[in-house]
């Protein structure tokens, strides 16, 4: 009951605070990003220890190249923000740091990606531990019509975790960690397609973080969300990065420069600009970019 | 006023066509089903056995005693051209079909009568309806009953110690058949299992003194059994021989008829409604779990559902993995291309072949090839007797597994490729296998469709009657497949379908007349059965549909 009112309540701000967020956008990453504009100054890649590489890294779906080379460096425990127009190849991007790209048939890539010293695409690695260590949440919301507890064990179990504390705590660890707790402790052994679409992408989130993963890549995490959800997944992504890499690609601008440290804008399969997210936003090097962020097309 | 043009161009031409398939398509179920289920479920209501005089046509009269089993009206000139004198003037004749039983006294137990010429009809209480084991039922009066051979009991008192004597008579004849079939079934069964061991060791050439010794004695502790049951046996028969009643009959003759011939006697014309009620009741249940008498024209038909029921429940397990298996291979694992679409398409059109060419072929490649083979290598002891080289239950079961498992390959393939992509991808993200992928999470989710395969391959399978004359179906088993010896449940065994005892019932009998309302009953049941199959697995998978209810698009 308390639980309900409250919110209510918050969605009774959310909503006033989210019915036109455009002209105050600026305000906003101001109060709600705990770091706020003066340390975000400081932010360079220098200054970074570095969790994935990617070195002229090329992408073919068939004869159709998709990437052209791209080279960039991601930083450790920070939120990385992909933006571009519809079909710039970001997503393309995001689902080759886990190999998802290998279920399409026709998609071969050249170049390297170097996550932990090695290149993810030698032939040595273990497609399925790379995935645990480098977890994915979709746009949709995709739990399985299991309940609430066995979607968060699933990885786990997967891992062959039998011990049922064990996968008890990790369930409790990983439902806090994405803020899922207060709201899931009480029907845990319902069916997780109960749940709200807001609901059901945080328990995706509890589900990937809950096999503890190094990178998480979030794929348009929002877009299938309402406004007072997509401010819940945004406050949960600046409480993980203490913890993860994450790298988000999002359509939404204000989005990458709310939860973003750094942002990456790409457009027909090249990466145009990369830097730190303020700057990017307020003063870009690329023509391309400054059309793209002030809405010329996109 | 609208015109004709409007109306066709609002498309209200269209409902009405619309609707229309629908009603008719509903009529037609409705009458067939409604058809069957009358003719079929008024077989077992008491008929009123009436008793009057029938002036024949042709001169004299005889008194006729029966139940109506039928009535029509048909054009006088018909019944002038077969010789039987009809006045002039009439165009059309009422005549009834009476069933008089007492077969083994008048000859023939149907009679169609002008119902008109039968006058003075009465419906007198007394009148006893005997149901026989041999000769079908007997109609007419009791004079007496007699107790080795004296008469104990005359006149109206006579009725219930006729009743009396009629229950220890049941209750004997119920023992006698447990000790028939239960106990010496089971000494047969070990006799014969003990002659199969002897042969074995004697092909192996193992059979020494001893081993000899050892089954002599094992036969001898047998039949030493079956001594002491015989003896009990022919004791209750002897019990039973005991009593007996004398009746007379429509043209008064007088027959003694001894108690071990009934199964069963009721006076239905004097029954009260209520107690018409508690009767149908007894007689449909006595059906539905009793073996058939006289050529299946009497009795139940237990062995017959039995039968059918056990053979679609075998189809079903034989036929659901193997299935399941082939589609998950055809979806996920096969490269799409024109070879799998070859393979679609062919295992599509397997569908469409007619069922009696998989009986042809499971009589040749599963009766003859894999039977025999089997039998070669492990009954040679059998031989020259076939095991499993001959048509039985798995057989069938397999046949009909193979007819219908491309119903289930297409059910689940569908079921397969509905499910949300973002699933899989969410599974693999986490880094699971493909397998584990598969096996935790796509199947169960595609656990419905197979169900629905199922439903369509057990209705499919259950009304299926030609493939199974072919390999395993018989006229009568006398045994069921499974029963208290071990190994409990025999896959050798023929067994009875409710489908093949249709056509049995209707075209093979010796005896139409009786059999007729026996054939409606038999397809009631037969779609009863195959109705409460289907309504199993619709509601196994609503359970499983609401458990993996898809992801709300």
């Amino acid at each position: 009951m308390t639980n309900s009112t409250n919110e209510m309540h918050q969605g009774v701000e959310m909503t006033t605070a989210a019915v036109n967020p455009a002209p105050d956008a600026e305000e906003r990453v101001k109060v709600q990003n705990p770091i706020g504009s003066q340390t975000k100054e400081a932010l360079s890649l220098e200054n970074e220890e570095i969790c994935v590489e990617t070195k002229d890294f090329k992408l073919y779906y068939g004869d159709k190249r998709a990437l052209h080379g791209i080279n960039m460096k991601i930083p450790r425990k920070k939120v990385t923000a992909f933006i571009g127009p519809s079909g710039c190849g970001k997503s393309t991007l995001l689902r080759s740091f886990n190999r998802m790209n290998d279920l399409v048939d026709s998609c071969r890539t050249e170049g390297e990606i170097i996550f932990d010293k090695g290149d993810i695409f030698h032939r040595n690695v273990d497609v399925t531990d790379l995935r645990r260590r480098v977890g994915m949440v979709f746009q949709k919301p995709n739990p399985f019509p299991k309940t609430i507890y066995e979607n968060v064990a699933y990885g786990l179990r997967i891992q062959g975790i039998k011990k049922k504390r064990i996968i008890d705590e990790r369930v409790e660890w990983a439902l806090k960690g994405a803020a899922l707790w207060d709201e899931a402790k009480d029907r845990l052994h319902d069916n997780a397609l109960g749940l709200s679409g807001g609901q059901q992408q945080r328990l995706v989130i509890a589900r990937t973080i809950a096999v503890e993963p190094e990178v998480l890549l979030l794929d348009e995490p929002c877009s299938a969300l309402d406004p007072i959800s997509t401010l819940k997944i945004e406050e949960l992504i600046n409480e993980l990065k203490e913890q993860f890499t994450i790298m988000i690609v999002t359509h939404n601008m204000q989005q990458a420069a709310r939860v973003s440290d750094y942002t990456a804008f790409m457009y027909l399969g090249d990466l145009i600009e990369y830097k730190d997210t303020d700057s990017l936003f307020t003063n870009p090097e690329q023509k391309k970019t400054e059309d793209y962020i002030t809405g010329r097309y996109g | 006023m609208m015109s004709m043009k409007e109306w066709f161009r609002r498309g209200e031409p269209w409902v009405w066509i619309n609707g229309g398939a629908v009603a008719i398509s509903m009529i037609m179920v409705i009458g067939l089903l409604g058809l069957i289920a009358v003719r079929g479920l008024s077989h077992f209501w008491p008929h009123t056995i009436i008793d009057g005089t029938y002036h024949k046509p042709e001169g004299g009269s005889y008194r006729i005693i029966g139940e109506i089993a039928n009535e029509e009206w048909v054009p006088a000139i018909r019944l002038r051209e077969a010789g039987i004198p009809i006045e002039e003037g009439v165009d059309e004749v009422h005549r009834l079909l009476v069933k008089t039983g007492n077969r083994d006294i008048t000859g023939l137990d149907f009679r169609w009568v002008l119902a008109d010429n039968i006058k003075d009809i009465t419906i007198p209480d007394d009148i006893l309806n005997v149901e026989r084991l041999e000769w079908g039922n007997y109609y007419g009066f009791l004079r007496s009953v007699k107790e080795n051979g004296q008469v104990i009991a005359e006149g109206d008192g006579a009725h219930e110690v006729l009743f009396s004597r009629l229950n220890r008579a049941i209750a004997l004849s119920e023992q006698i058949t447990d000790i028939e079939k239960g106990d010496i079934g089971a000494i047969n069964y070990g006799l014969e299992k003990l002659r199969l061991k002897r042969r074995s060791l004697e092909l192996e050439g193992a059979l020494t003194p001893q081993a000899e010794a050892d089954l002599q004695a094992e036969r001898a502790e047998f039949d030493a059994r079956f001594k002491i049951l015989q003896k009990e046996r022919n004791d209750l028969l002897a019990d039973l021989s005991r009593d007996s009643f004398v009746a007379v009959n429509m043209s008064g003759v007088e027959t003694e008829i001894p108690f071990s011939k009934v199964v069963n006697i009721f006076q239905p014309n004097g029954l009260a409604f209520s107690e018409k009620i508690v009767f149908y009741v007894e007689r449909f249940t006595e059906f539905l779990t009793r073996d058939p008498r006289e050529a299946n024209t009497e009795g139940g038909i237990f062995p017959a559902i039995f039968g059918t029921v056990m053979m679609v429940l075998l189809m079903s397990v034989i036929v659901t993995p193997f299935g399941v298996v082939a589609a998950v291979y055809l979806r996920e694992y096969a490269r799409q291309g024109p070879l799998t679409r070859t393979i679609r398409i062919a295992v599509n059109n397997l569908a469409g072949v007619p069922s009696i060419v998989y009986g042809v072929f499971g009589l040749g490649f599963f009766v003859y090839f894999v039977g025999g083979s089997l039998d070669e290598v492990f009954y040679p002891e059998a031989a020259p007797a076939p095991v499993f080289g001959t048509p039985g239950l798995m057989w069938a079961s397999l046949t009909l597994a193979i007819l219908t498992v491309p119903v289930v390959i297409v059910a689940t393939e569908e079921g397969l490729a509905r499910i949300p992509k973002t699933v899989r991808e969410g599974s693999l993200a986490l880094g699971a296998t493909k397998f584990e992928t598969l096996w935790k999470v796509i199947l169960p989710m595609s656990s419905p469709a197979m169900m629905t395969g199922l439903i369509l391959a057990i209705a499919r399978a259950a009304g299926e009657v030609a493939p199974l004359m072919l390999v395993g179906v018989v006229k009568l088993a006398p045994v069921l497949p499974v029963d208290g010896n071990a190994p409990f449940l025999h896959l050798d065994r023929k067994f009875m379908h409710l489908g093949f005892h249709i056509y049995d019932v209707g075209f093979q009998s010796p005896h139409v007349e009786a059999a007729r309302p026996l054939v409606y009953a038999t397809a009631f049941l037969l779609v009863a059965v195959i109705a409460i199959l289907n309504l199993t697995a619709v509601m196994i998978r609503n359970r499983l549909r609401e458990k993996y209810r898809a992801l709300e698009t």
